[in-house]
């Protein structure tokens, strides 16, 4: 044989094997895994993959963020209201650790992710190559789980162990970083296999029959049993199978804020909020309670207040996925291991019917008196100025509490959190552990996609909004219809309301000043309105809520309005301060 | 060897040495996934060692720092928490026998001329690695206070140079990992998987 026919039935044989290059493949991976939005911004070490996405159109809508963070936040924002995993792809160097703030978030927050960041070429690993930045590192500590590809014949197993890791057991999020060359490279592809075992690791503890009936005896010999729940019950689908738990035994519940939606505001054992802003009771009488079960929560600081003076009378009870978590901060008489959809209705089975008449009661008496001193004033002031629990209020008489609510850090964030009503889970987001400023306006976007037949309303505060605004961009050429409120106190409020409280009203860069953000929202061809005055505040919503498209409404609250009730840093819940 | 089990050595609040032993993936970038568990709560290793196993594909860390037993078992469930940590046990140093290998460069004319510093190695029941005629290397295996102690008896000899290794421990009442590994390489996740401390009161080895 000559050479060159040599020459061309080997490129035959390779031509049959070639199949795919690394940048479908991923594409490919994300079809199977059943991917539609993919929120991202291209750069150089992806543009393969962007090159490949080109021909993908109608099948993965990529939505074009304006910063990376944008696209991480809303990828936050469609996982949590949709209980699906959120897809960010970003470039190399600057694109990547523009995903870190996000990927933290996402990590404390428990949020299913898998982030696609494009990668220098391999041989160029380690030579300081334009826009190569050791993402694998930075991120670490912030990912459940990271992997570079440098080969695309890892893609498909690379990829199907991110999607299997990233929702399931406890959710987080998954960096894949993937080498430009790898994205070129042409390489065989069979059939995709999704993952559903890795043998180093296990999503959920077995559970122990043996834990959950000892806490099924507790509980039935409990007089004073207070149940504490947390997003846990959201991320493990287990709404119904809580209700069931809390319905039979006739325990009050109550809430950390990323719990707060998975059961209805007007259930009658829903007693409100835990923690720093908390409800009066739920604080108060965790300090009272004989037995306290919690579930799918964590006891952060934010919640406990100060833990050698945190429940110290009650026998603890803590049902988590995350063995970790057990015994973490709050050390546990019993522990339960497990998926609280698996392990609640074992519990439940076990528990005796009742109803703690009594004990509910004491939650109302705080409840009311929670009411003449705080809540009243703040949802139903007559004079004065415009407070931020007025708005909460009247836009749940206007959604009938059917919106998903999308918050921001601060005062807004707390005052949303404890007036705004929910009917369904997956309706409230916010950044909870991380306390991201910035999160709201793209979450919010993100949230749309994940719920597109439900309205969607973004809290937000002056500074917040200022941190992400770019993404107004975003909302204008996706055509994204989302309800935008900007709680204006032209302050850093929930910093000024700390200055205000421990430091002698020595007010230090908290001033904030703000553009005209109704013309800024016109910019991006947003309409909207600024409301200063009380009688218009319905109409105004009313407006917001009946517009076709985004809207961004501007209230000019109270300056120095403080958010009450509130456990000062370093107290114990019990002492927690109506005013 | 006493009778007493793992937890009755487990000291809540008080500090002493733990010596961690990981079954990992061989993977790149779990010693940093690990170290960074460590580094975040601004606790220092004392000791890492990390090798192949005696399963293929399988490392074996070795970890001491000195903590209280609370503080170390949170440690030992973070790290078993990563994705690619099959397992972690911890012990005190009554659970486990360890060594670590120390190597002495002395001047060859020095040994052959001080009956002192003979008396010394073989007192130390070192062994010659490489003999030339301007040094000579020795190796010593024991614990810390021991190589210590011979680094400080050779410097009046113009010791030259010394290194030693990270501790490398057994644990006493292990049975091994094969027959875990065999489990977890199943797809059910075993009962073995989700043993603790409450579930197994009667072992002497903790495992999570
Ligand atoms: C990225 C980031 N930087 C700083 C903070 C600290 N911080 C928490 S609340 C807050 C003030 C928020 O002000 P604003 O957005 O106006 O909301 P308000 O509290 O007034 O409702 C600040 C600065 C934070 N949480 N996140």
């Amino acid at each position: 044989m000559l050479v060159k026919d040599v020459l061309q039935t080997k490129n035959k044989e390779t031509a049959d094997l070639i199949s795919c290059s690394g940048s479908e493949m991923i594409l490919k991976a994300l079809i199977e895994e059943g991917v539609e939005t993919v929120f991202g911004y291209p750069g150089g070490a992806i543009m393969p993959l962007y090159d490949a996405l080109y021909d993908y159109d109608g099948k993965i809508e990529h939505i074009l963020v304006r910063h990376e963070q944008g696209a991480i936040h809303a990828a936050q924002g469609f996982a949590r209201v949709s209980g699906k995993t959120g897809v960010v792809f970003a470039t190399s160097g600057p694109g990547a650790t523009n995903l870190v703030t996000g990927l933290a978030d996402a990590q404390i927050d428990s949020t299913p992710l898998v982030c696609i960041t494009g990668q220098v070429y391999a041989h160029l690993l380690g030579t300081d190559a334009f826009q190569e930045t050791d993402v694998i590192n930075i991120t670490a500590p912030v990912t459940k789980w990271n992997y570079q590809v440098t080969d695309a014949a890892e893609i498909p197993e690379a990829l199907a162990k991110a999607f299997y890791i990233a929702r399931s057991g406890r959710p987080g999020p998954v960096l894949i970083d993937i080498t430009k060359n790898a994205q070129l490279q042409l390489a065989e592809f069979e059939a995709y296999k999704k993952c559903s075992h890795i043998r180093s690791y296990r999503p959920a503890p077995k559970i122990r029959i043996g834990a959950i009936s000892e806490a099924a005896e507790v509980i039935n010999k409990a007089t004073k049993p207070f149940v504490l729940f947390g997003q846990g019950v959201i991320l493990g689908g287990a709404e119904q199978e809580f209700t069931a738990f809390i319905e039979k035994s006739g325990i009050p519940a109550a809430w950390t804020i990323l719990g707060e939606s998975a059961i209805p505001s007007a259930h009658p054992l829903n007693v409100g909020m835990l923690g720093m802003h908390g409800n009066y009771g739920p604080n108060v009488l965790t300090n009272e309670c004989d037995v306290l079960i919690a579930i799918g929560m964590r006891f952060d600081d934010r919640v406990t207040g100060r833990l050698d003076k945190y429940a110290k009378q009650a026998t603890i009870i803590h049902f988590d996925i995350d063995p970790s978590e057990i015994d973490k901060n709050v050390k546990a008489d019993i522990g339960v291991w497990g998926d609280c959809k698996e392990t609640l209705p074992l519990l439940t089975e076990l528990v005796k019917k009742h109803s703690h008449a009594e004990w509910l009661q004491r939650f109302s008496e705080l409840e009311r008196q929670e009411i003449e001193t705080v809540i009243h004033q703040e949802l139903n002031p007559e004079t004065g100025e415009l407070t931020m629990g007025e708005v909460i209020r009247t836009l749940n008489e206007l959604t009938n509490g059917d919106a998903v609510i999308v918050t921001d850090v601060g005062q807004h964030q707390m005052v949303a959190c404890r007036y705004a009503k929910f009917n369904s889970s997956r309706s409230n987001v916010t950044s909870g552990g991380l306390g991201t400023m910035g999160f709201c306006l793209p979450a919010a976007i993100g949230a749309k996609f994940g719920a597109p037949e439900r309205t969607v309303v973004g809290i937000v505060g002056d500074g917040g909004f200022q941190m992400t605004l770019q993404e107004l961009g975003t909302i204008m050429q996706s055509k994204v219809d989302i309800k935008i409120i900007i709680m204006n106190n032209r302050f850093l409020g929930m910093v000024r309301q700390w200055q205000q409280l421990f430091n002698d009203k020595r007010y230090s860069s908290v001033n904030i000043e703000s553009p005209d953000f109704v013309a800024l929202a016109k910019a991006y061809r947003i309409d909207g309105q600024c409301l200063e005055t009380r009688e218009n505040l319905r109409s105004a919503l009313q407006t917001m809520l009946e517009h076709e498209g985004s809207y961004l409404l501007e209230v000019m609250v109270g300056k120095e309005n403080n958010v009450f009730p509130m456990v000062p840093q370093g107290c114990s819940v019990s002492e927690i301060r109506l005013k | 060897m006493t009778s007493l089990n793992h937890k009755d050595y487990i000291k809540e609040d008080v500090k002493q040495d733990y010596t961690f032993t990981v079954y990992t993936e061989n993977r790149i970038g779990i010693l940093s996934r690990i170290a960074i568990i460590f580094s975040k709560r601004k606790i220092n290793i004392e000791s890492l060692n990390t090798s192949p196993s005696e399963i293929d594909g399988i490392h074996r860390f070795n970890i001491v720092i000195q903590e209280t037993g609370d503080v170390v078992r949170k440690l030992a469930r973070q790290i078993e928490k990563q994705v690619e940590v099959l397992k972690v046990y911890f012990n005190t140093n009554h659970e486990i026998i360890w060594q670590e290998l120390a190597l002495y460069k002395v001047p060859t004319d020095i040994i052959a001329e001080q009956v002192e510093v003979e008396r010394l190695l073989r007192q130390y029941g070192a062994s010659a690695v490489v003999i030339r005629k301007d040094y000579t290397v020795f190796s010593v295996t024991g614990h810390r206070e021991e190589t210590d102690r011979l680094v400080t008896a050779l410097e009046p000899y113009n010791l030259i140079e010394f290194v030693r290794s990270a501790r490398v421990a057994i644990i006493k009442n292990s049975r091994g990992f094969h027959e875990k590994l065999k489990e977890f390489e199943a797809l059910e996740p075993s009962e073995e998987v989700v043993e603790n401390e409450f579930l197994n009161k009667g072992d002497n080895v903790f495992t999570m």
